[in-house]
């Protein structure tokens, strides 16, 4: 839905979507068995309004989701499991990019089941980014693999490839891991982190292959990287969980993100606002204020979280009176639903709306039955407190019946408190 | 009289115990003085002027510098404190009583476990996200009895006897576990080798200055990796009252308030050292008791004296740990991804939230 600020894959398979300020997270799964094989490995928006998200999970799939929907729409095989798994996913106008593990790049035209370029982008790729500014352009990089980009017109030669730095003082081969990387809008330039805790610039058009700029951050790899909208910082995080922001001109650390407690997986800054959401397995999404680094919301999702999608709401936009129109006006979406959901023996929550519409792609692998395994969440009447915090997780089964399931989420540090009183209240209640 | 020998400044010093003990000598004084004008006056003047004094109420017990007469002032201050509380309590307890049946109910004394801050990761029980996540992670092949433990228990090297005798024990507590001499081997090395021999767990004790101090504790075939803190460690001999050594059954397993997603966590690590069989036999319990983010660990012999009533006895060593880091993936300190690391500064700042 497009009210929805985050879009988050976990391990289990569950495609997840936050809404930060109505304080809900949903699940969406495209079979009603949760299947590990499943599990998101990468995800991206399917084009440039922001209604449809591509998911790829690591059974080689790919799959559509339209957020309007709030449904898996289809899906189609890109590629074999034992190839590796996604590294690397981007839509093409109307075709897909995707990367495997084993670093075959390919270029999938719609409708049809074999890729029209391919491209061996070396032994082991981590990850392949698009550029934003040209999108027939990507970077990819990898364990041993240098940072090369290509340009999909013309797959034969990569238009850059990275130079390995320098040998060490004693001539030794200094090693190289790439593990994620980015285009600076604005200019031709790619940052890149790698495993050995080190942040490089690249510049293709300068003459000089190795990197431009070098910085290090902590001792442990980095394993995410992400670009916020001034230009000349950037945020990494390491498989300890502590996030940095880097000011690339000197490449020098300008402060420390403080909160997560395991290894990050996936980071993004949001498009226009400087806030940053960050996942990883620590099970939690977190979103921070880049101006003055405090935790904002912090929202624990049960599953270790794998990659991560910001849309451009605005997280701390909503304000009472709305929630309460929109609950109105979904409630009687819901009402209207109601009866034509009947003939259709499904789901009545306002998220779920399954059509036969969606069943005309060829891959189109899940049944109408099969979405219904939503949580879906109410905006919970009674909590009109603003200060609520505890939203009540629906799992209905095709009777009717809910079962509720919390979702337990703090606003900031200086909510706790209070939200820990009413969370033991609540669960009292519960219980009783 | 004798009172007013006291000079001033030592009045400054006592004043704040001697409050009401001096405000008693003002009146005493300021009515003997009214009545003896001219014979008092020199000893008196200083505190006629001022009759009606004011003690600074910054004044506090610490100021006085004279160790002995701050030591008495404080014992004073104390007592006081206490007569006052035993006052109280006698108060209630009669108010109590003769209110009888209408009395209210007795508050709950407060404690650290009761104001703990609510964990929003505690998982419920009826949760199916957690559920599913739980039975197809690392430890499935156990819980679905496809394996059997098998422990491989090693130290740091050059481990002196205490560490030496503590693994020869935790051998005799964990059913089918090894002990093995490290002998300076890299343990990425070792951890192949354990998995081609159908190892399920390797336990690395580390020792610092003759007493073992740290626990590694690698699920085999690509499980986490946990990393404790090991303190208070009692030997077998060093345990009073102790019954006769354990015997090879299978001990069963108690897991105390794991309650957490990360408890739960750790709570499987630990079930899965010990092979599962319902028909107990051989009466061993091992118990890991999680208290405030310390988990305990003690070994008894059990036995039901009537069906209300059980003998205990302590065996075996004892030991607490304090969780460190949970590492995704077999052990790889360097490289490896981490699900949980204690950090300090962050986490220990508030004294009710607790993480397992």
């Amino acid at each position: 839905m497009s009210v929805m600020d985050a879009w988050l894959g976990a391990e289990t398979g569950l495609l997840k979507g936050v809404s930060v300020s109505r304080k809900q997270a949903v699940n969406f799964s495209s079979s009603s068995c949760l299947d590990r094989a499943q599990e998101v490995r990468a995800l991206s928006w399917a084009g440039p309004g922001e209604t449809e998200l591509l998911v790829g999970s690591a059974d080689g799939l790919v799959r559509t989701f339209s957020a309007e929907k709030g449904t898996f729409t289809s899906s189609r095989r890109c590629g074999e499991p034992h190839e590796g798994c996604f590294s690397g996913l981007h839509a093409l106008g109307s075709a897909l990019v995707t990367c495997t593990e084993k670093g075959a790049v390919r270029v999938w035209k719609e409708h049809s089941d074999v890729p029209v370029t391919e491209v061996r982008a070396g032994e082991h790729v981590h990850r392949m980014r698009q550029s934003p500014v040209a999108p027939h352009r990507v970077a990819t990089g990898g364990k041993e693999t240098p940072v090369k980009i290509w340009d999909l017109e013309n797959p034969d030669k990569p238009m850059f490839t990275a130079k390995n730095l320098r040998d060490t003082w004693l001539d030794l081969r200094q090693p190289h891991w790439v593990r994620d990387m980015a285009f600076i809008p604005g200019t031709d330039r790619l940052v890149s982190c790698t495993g050995y805790h080190q942040v490089h610039v690249y510049d293709p058009s300068s003459p000089q292959r190795r990197p431009v700029l070098e910085a290090v951050f902590g001792e442990y790899p980095l394993t995410a990287l992400s670009l916020p909208v001034d230009g000349h910082t950037v945020a990494v995080a390491n498989t300890q969980g502590q996030m940095a922001l880097l000011d690339l001109r000197k490449g020098l650390v300008c402060g420390v993100l403080k909160g997560a407690s395991g290894s990050v997986r996936a980071l993004q800054c949001h498009m226009t606002l400087p806030l940053i959401a960050s996942c990883g397995l620590d099970r939690h999404l977190r979103i921070h204020s880049l101006q003055d680094r405090k935790l904002q919301h912090k929202v624990y999702l049960k599953s270790r979280l794998n990659c991560l999608l910001f849309s451009s709401n605005d997280p701390n936009a909503e304000a009472k009176p709305v929630k309460v129109k929109e609950e109105e006006e979904e409630e009687d979406e819901v009402w209207d639903k109601m009866e034509s959901v009947h003939e259709d023996r499904g789901a009545h929550e306002e998220d779920c709306v399954h059509e036969d519409r969606g069943a005309h792609e060829e891959d189109c692998v899940h049944e109408d039955r099969g979405a219904h395994e939503e949580d879906c969440v109410h905006e919970d009447r009674g909590a009109h407190e603003e200060d609520c915090v505890h939203e009540d997780d629906c799992v209905h089964e095709d009777r009717g019946m809910h079962k509720e399931e919390k979702v337990q989420y703090t606003k900031g540090k200086n909510k706790r408190k209070t939200d820990s009183k009413t969370g033991q209240k609540k669960t009292k209640k519960q219980k009783n | 009289m004798d009172f007013t020998e006291v000079p001033v400044s030592d009045q400054g010093k006592g004043k704040k115990k001697k409050n009401k003990k001096t405000k008693k000598q003002k009146v005493s004084e300021e009515g003997e003085a009214r009545g003896d004008d001219i014979d008092t006056k020199d000893g008196v003047k200083m505190e006629r002027t001022e009759p009606v004094t004011v003690f600074p109420p910054t004044f506090s017990v610490s100021e006085i510098k004279n160790k002995q007469r701050r030591h008495l002032m404080f014992m004073k201050l104390k007592q006081d404190k206490r007569k006052q509380k035993i006052m109280l309590k006698k108060k209630k307890k009669k108010e109590r009583e003769a209110l009888g049946d209408k009395a209210p109910p007795k508050e709950v004394p407060k404690t650290i476990e009761n104001q703990r801050v609510y964990d929003e990761t505690t998982v419920d029980p009826d949760d199916e996200e957690v559920k599913f996540d739980e039975e197809t992670d690392e430890f499935a092949a156990y819980f679905n009895r496809l394996t059997n433990p098998k422990v491989l228990i090693t130290t740091s090297d050059r481990p002196r006897g205490r560490t030496v005798r503590f693994c020869e024990q935790l051998a005799t507590v964990i059913p089918n576990a090894h002990v093995y001499y490290r002998r300076g081997l890299a343990l990425k090395r070792i951890i192949p080798q354990c998995i081609a021999r159908d190892f399920t767990y390797l336990m690395v004790i580390n020792e610092d200055r003759k007493m073992p101090n740290g626990l590694v504790l690698c699920h085999l075939p690509d499980g986490p990796t946990a990393h404790f803190k090991v303190s208070s460690v009692r030997l077998r001999k060093e345990i009073k009252r102790r019954g006769k050594d354990p015997t090879a059954h299978h001990p069963e397993v108690i897991l105390n308030n794991f309650s957490t997603r990360l408890g739960h966590s750790i709570g499987r690590l630990f079930a899965a050292l010990f092979p599962q069989d319902p028909h107990f036999v051989g009466r061993q319990v091992a118990t890991f008791h999680n208290q405030r983010d310390f988990i305990f660990f003690r070994f008894h012999r059990y036995i039901f004296k009537n069906e209300k009533k059980v003998g205990i006895r302590e065996l075996g060593p004892r030991f607490t740990l304090k969780l460190r880091s949970l590492q995704k993936g077999t052990f790889d300190s360097k490289f490896g991804e981490y699900e949980w690391v204690l950090k300090r500064h962050e986490m220990d700042s508030c004294r009710r939230k607790f993480q397992l």
